[in-house]
């Protein structure tokens, strides 16, 4: 345990390396879904069109997909011999990245989903009332669910903060280039080296704890 | 305005020195058997070809069986693995271009130190594996077709064994520290490659109950990935690195690469 806290707060080199890393992929994968997953989540909310509750339940179903599966779809797609095998993203960051996003863009899209729903019905009138244009409704609407779109980024940052299947499966637990705070934990369990396991995963239990209760102070109190 | 163009071009110059010093495509990745990784071998001898070529290796360790299929989907370029007939197969189906033999060491039988089985009378590995199952002493396999998991079924075979879906043989599908583990945990035996037996040794409570029957024979061998099959492999990486490796550079660190005073691979 003593070791555990020297390798944290003694700054050892490669364990900040794998933990900034992380961070990294996680931040670039969030980024990249946010649009996405906010657009795909406006739509479902705003308006009926055909089709609208079989997307919708997709878009839940797949929240609940296991990592290793994402990581599954997504290496044959970037596998050399896969279709967009050129790009070379397996093995390096990018797919790592790549495979992140879309594990997060369906948290990011049911969570905007879910919390537009929640807005007052007489908003959305009220502005259409007012005769606001289709982009000034859009715009207003964002504004008045910013909680809402901030919540469901966290929550998408926090689930790929913290999964393993996809980041082992794409980026290979390479050293240096695509070892993560969960693959190397993984790894250093296996060996029975325990120590840098440990400060990594009280870095990953300080970043859960920060999700949460960040998610919480974002919570509306009468809701 | 000529001056300028004469540092512009003295710029260049210096630049292009650079390249040609540092390769076209630095960046080569390296699928391996987990036990030249976990061995600590790679760690210690690829910062020197990195830093004599400048190259730079990306070292997935996955076991053989998988090292292979990767290399056979064109997702690396280059692998280092311990199975010959599996390689044999590899080389024969076009998959690779060239391969080389790299180095050798040897597998154990592991096992608790109390040996409920009683396998530290059996001369060869054969009778070893044959009291292990007669005793229906715990053994974990790794069973994940790596090179250590291709060899073990060999002696199984050897034995007119075949232990499959039976209590006592567990077949883990993991790396092999982590199956070293697991059969610590359990009080179990296990084949393992003397490498990251070596690595482990301090902190596990195994012994090694039966070595050096020719059977347990370990070579090392490296195949670069064919460039015929997948173009857009690093094959002039893969090359330096396989001359590189079993060239006198790479053969010296390798044979002087010790833990705990053991020498843990040897030269052909």
């Amino acid at each position: 345990m003593r070791e555990a806290f020297r390798l944290l707060f003694g700054g050892d080199a490669e364990t900040w390396g794998i933990v900034t890393r992380s961070l990294g992929f996680s931040l670039f994968s969030t980024i990249f879904s946010t649009l996405p997953g906010i657009a795909v989540g406006m739509a479902l909310a705003s308006r009926d069109f055909p089709g609208r509750r079989a997307l919708a339940a997709v878009v839940n179903a797949l929240t609940a997909l296991p990592t290793v599966v994402i990581g599954l779809l997504v290496y044959s797609l970037i596998s050399r011999s896969g279709p967009f095998g050129s790009l070379g993203f397996l093995y390096v960051p990018a797919g790592v990245v790549a495979g992140q996003s879309v594990l997060a863009f369906p948290i990011v899209a049911s969570l905007t989903y879910a919390g537009l729903s929640k807005l007052d019905p007489r908003f959305a009138e009220t502005l259409v009332t007012l005769g606001a244009g289709p982009y000034a409704r859009m715009l207003a609407t964002l504004r008045e669910a910013k909680v809402v779109l901030v919540a469901a980024i966290v929550s998408a940052f926090g689930r790929v903060t913290g999964e393993v299947g996809v980041c082992m499966m794409l980026g290979g637990n390479i050293r240096f280039s695509t070892r993560t705070m969960t693959t190397a934990i993984a790894l250093d369990a296996g060996k029975g080296e325990f120590e840098r396991a440990i400060s990594l995963g009280l870095v990953l239990l300080i970043i859960a704890l920060a999700v949460n209760l960040a998610l919480h102070a974002m919570t509306p109190r009468e809701a | 305005m000529k001056r300028l163009g004469l540092i512009v071009l003295a710029c260049a110059l210096a630049l292009s020195a650079l390249w040609a010093q540092s390769p076209a495509n630095p960046r080569l990745k390296l699928a391996t058997t987990t036990s030249t990784e976990q061995s600590g071998l790679l760690s210690a001898i690829l910062p020197a070809f990195e830093k004599e070529t400048g190259y730079k290796v990306d070292v997935i360790a996955v076991g053989t069986g998988a090292s292979l299929k990767i290399g056979e989907k064109g997702d690396c370029d280059v692998v280092l693995v311990h199975a010959r007939a599996l390689e044999d197969a590899f080389m024969a189906a076009g998959f690779g271009a060239d391969r080389k033999d790299v180095m050798y060491n040897d597998f154990v039988v592991l096992g608790p130190a109390s040996d409920p089985a009683g396998m530290s009378k059996a001369k060869t590995a054969l009778d070893a594996f044959a009291l292990i199952a007669k005793a229906q002493a715990g053994f974990v396999s790794r069973g994940d077709n790596s090179g250590t998991d291709v060899k073990e079924k060999e002696i199984w075979k050897a034995a007119a064994l075949a232990p499959k879906g039976v209590a006592w043989y567990k077949e883990a599908g993991q790396g092999m520290s982590q199956v070293i583990v697991m059969a610590e945990q359990m009080g179990a035996y296990t084949l393992a490659d003397r490498a990251t037996w070596l690595a482990m040794k301090d902190k596990s409570k195994l012994a090694i109950l039966n070595q050096g029957d020719k059977i347990l024979f370990n070579p090392y061998g490296i195949i670069t990935v064919s460039p015929a099959k997948w173009p857009q492999s690093n094959y002039a990486g893969a090359l330096a690195l396989m001359n590189w490796i079993t060239g006198p550079r790479g053969q010296a660190l390798i044979s002087a690469y010790k833990i705990g005073g053991e020498q843990c691979f040897y030269l052909y």
